[in-house]
């Protein structure tokens, strides 16, 4: 049980522990100057607009790109020099369906099996099939699976050597709600074995279920905390309007500052400045078919306000 | 107007195809300047280098008379631009040897009573023995011998011996096509073909091998485990190795029942070529894996390397007709060795001493591709990796 005892203590090494990362492909920086610090044992959310560096970022973690610059640690182990011990304690998950279509489910974990050189390798798939509720299946050729299916089969393949660290490149993109939750609970079961995951990902309700949240926007992070942390210290003002024809409002408010989003039949509005979004607002309100108050900012809001941020930034 | 617009309408969607298929051929630089580099190439190699009426034939030469006459008839001979005398072997069993190991392609043999039974109005004889596994290479050389000898003759023989001058049978050409005495190309091209099927599959089947794995992004998997290169490399080509030999065996099958020929020399020696040869093409489908990124390329680069395997090894085409740029090509190609070898001993019964030179070279070949492979085969991404989404 030391690897219990390991992760309670508070003064134990962080598994991840990156400073100014930088990646260039040709003349664009894709991460730049990215430092990223996970303790043990926290499912951590890894968030970003598309071609934000984060798909380079858990790469370069895993070893499998080389950062152009920086230094850093993961799992105690030297980013660069020791890949090797790196990559034995460390699950990767890539975007793309990383196992093989042409194999079957139990012969893609064999695969896996012996690549890490695991003992008991028949009791170890067979576990993992079981876990997986996969056993009746596992003659099935892989390439013949469901999206959902094939995403909990590459986490069951990728957790078979029993890593301390899982990396996972939005690893529910496009399943169903029933598969995502599925696999979150899974996530989080390795998570209370000991397990640091850092997982990115384009669903808000998922980084509600991360315990803290890394946000990163064209090669830069913009924010990293929990997620009550990272709304509080975005200093959005939001309020929502209800009523007949409010979302409809949406396109009447929208200006620089201003962001104003339909959710079903109510319209959610945000600023960073108050008295502005106040005056915005102040031509609707007297209308009586409309009801307004004043509400927390959400996850989202927050992320569509830094991407704004990151936008002005990398463009000023 | 109907029509008009119909009309337009196919054509519209019809660029919409042709654009979405050129967009990406064109992005796709590697496979585009292949496209036209190919056949450029192809055509000055193949142009230049095939030459079915090979000249400059190494040859020996066992005189054992001297004279004015057999010096005008070595002289025609060598005049006719086929045959150079590059050896004078000592004895038979010299120049037995030269044949064998196809340092030479003639062996012409002039018995000592040549010039006295020419002057006792005896028919004369000149022996020559051709290497006639390859009856493509010898055959004009051979025609063209008759008639220069004949020419050589007429000049020479004057006096009491211009009564022979006249006739054409003054000298009797005996000739053997050793090794293959009916002068079959089935029997040249077999041997051969042995090497071009090896060269395809095994070239063909590891370039896909790897590549698809990129391709299908089973690559980055692999390269997040603690699998080594060198451990991706061996495992790749084993299971390609056995396919190699089994395929190897079928077609030494078929020879032996199909068109009879079986293997003159040692089998296990012929068995120490094929596994060097099969090495040597994995290697290169290898290395061919690890500068392309998909399964078109891999399959356009392995041509690349096939073409020149079938016309410039010496298996369609006389490999000594080619100029000299292009045997030094040639003499970078395993099949051109692994030819060598499955002739030499499938019809010749060439012994190891024989076909030494040629398991040198295909173990050289093996050892530069290999580490060429290992040197690019890399454990990173890095290579490869396009910014990511």
């Amino acid at each position: 049980m030391g690897l219990a005892l390991t992760i309670g203590s508070p003064d134990t090494t962080l598994a991840i522990d990156v400073h100014d990362l930088v990646k260039r492909y040709g003349t664009r920086t894709v991460v730049d100057r990215v430092s990223l610090t996970v303790a043990p044992g926290r499912v951590c959310g890894f968030l970003g607009p598309n071609g934000s560096g984060k798909t380079t970022m858990l790469r370069m973690i895993c070893g499998l790109l080389t950062p152009d610059s920086g230094h850093g640690t993961c799992l105690g182990h030297d980013l660069v020099r020791e890949r090797e011990a790196i990559k034995r304690q460390t699950g990767y998950m890539s975007q793309r369906f990383g196992l093989y279509d042409e194999l079957t489910i139990r012969e893609n974990l064999e695969f896996i099996g012996r690549v890490y050189a695991l003992d008991r390798l028949r009791e170890r798939v067979d576990e993992a099939l079981e876990r997986l509720g996969l056993a009746t299946r596992q003659r099935q050729i892989a390439g013949s699976l469901s999206g959902g299916w094939k995403q909990r089969l590459a986490l069951a393949a990728c957790v078979m050597h029993s890593p301390r660290l899982l990396l996972l490149d939005e690893p529910t993109a496009g399943v169903d709600p029933k598969a995502r939750r599925a696999f979150w609970d899974e996530i989080h079961a390795y998570a209370a074995q000991g397990m640091t995951v850092l997982v990115s990902t384009h669903y808000m309700d998922e980084a509600e279920r991360c315990h803290d949240i890394a946000y990163i926007a064209y090669g830069e992070l913009m924010a990293r905390g929990t997620v009550r942390e990272i709304v509080a210290g975005s200093g959005l003002h939001a309020f929502v309007a209800s009523g007949e024809g409010a979302d409809r409002l949406a396109n009447l408010l929208r200006q620089p500052g201003i962001t104003a989003a339909a959710f079903g039949t109510t319209l959610h509005v945000c600023s960073p400045e108050r008295d502005a979004l106040l005056a915005a607002i102040a031509p609707f309100r007297s209308d009586a078919t409309f009801e307004w108050r004043e509400a927390d900012p959400t996850l989202e809001d927050t992320f569509i306000q830094l991407m704004a941020t990151a936008r002005d930034n990398s463009e000023g | 107007m109907f029509y008009g617009a119909a009309v337009r309408g196919f054509l519209v969607r019809l660029a919409a195809i042709v654009i979405k298929e050129v967009v990406p051929l064109m992005r796709d630089r590697l496979s585009f300047s292949l496209m036209f580099a190919m056949p450029i190439l192809e055509l000055l190699l193949f142009g230049y280098a095939i030459n079915t009426d090979p000249r400059q034939l190494p040859t020996a030469v066992i005189a054992a008379d001297q004279s004015r006459i057999t010096r005008t008839v070595l002289t025609a001979l060598a005049n006719t631009g086929y045959m150079v005398f590059t050896h004078h072997p000592e004895s038979e069993a010299e120049a037995n040897a030269l044949l064998q190991s196809g340092d030479v392609q003639f062996v012409i043999r002039i018995p000592s009573d040549f010039t006295r039974r020419l002057i006792r109005g005896e028919r004369s004889q000149l022996l020559i023995d051709a290497d006639a596994t390859d009856p493509m290479a010898i055959s004009s050389s051979l025609a063209a011998a008759r008639p220069a000898i004949d020419r050589a003759l007429r000049n020479d023989l004057v006096g009491p011996l211009a009564e022979w001058a006249g006739r054409d049978d003054a000298v009797e050409l005996v000739l053997h096509r050793r090794y293959n005495p009916e002068g079959k190309s089935r029997l040249n091209i077999i041997p051969g073909l042995l090497a071009v099927i090896l060269s395809v599959s095994m070239v063909l089947m590891t370039a896909l091998a790897i590549t698809r794995e990129r391709e299908h992004g089973t690559m980055e998997t692999l390269l997040a485990t603690p699998v080594r290169p060198i451990e991706v490399m061996i495992g790749k080509i084993v299971p390609y190795f056995a396919v190699g030999v089994m395929q190897t065996v079928v077609v030494l099958l078929l020879a032996w029942l199909l068109f009879d020929i079986g293997v003159e020399g040692s089998f296990s020696l012929l068995m120490l070529g094929t596994a060097l040869f099969i090495c040597a093409n994995l290697a290169i489908g290898f290395t061919i894996s690890t500068v392309t990124v998909s399964q078109l390329q891999a399959t356009q680069v392995s041509f690349f390397v096939l073409l020149p395997t079938i016309l410039l090894s010496g298996f369609m085409f006389p490999f000594r007709g080619m100029p000299q740029w292009a045997q030094w090509l040639g003499e970078c190609l395993p099949a051109t060795h692994f030819i060598r070898i499955t002739r030499g001993v499938m019809l010749k019964g060439s012994t190891f001493e024989a076909v030494d030179q040629e398991l040198v070279a295909l173990i050289i070949i093996v050892i530069a591709t290999a580490t060429l492979a290992i040197s690019r085969y890399r454990l990173t991404l890095d290579a490869a990796a396009k910014p990511a989404a």
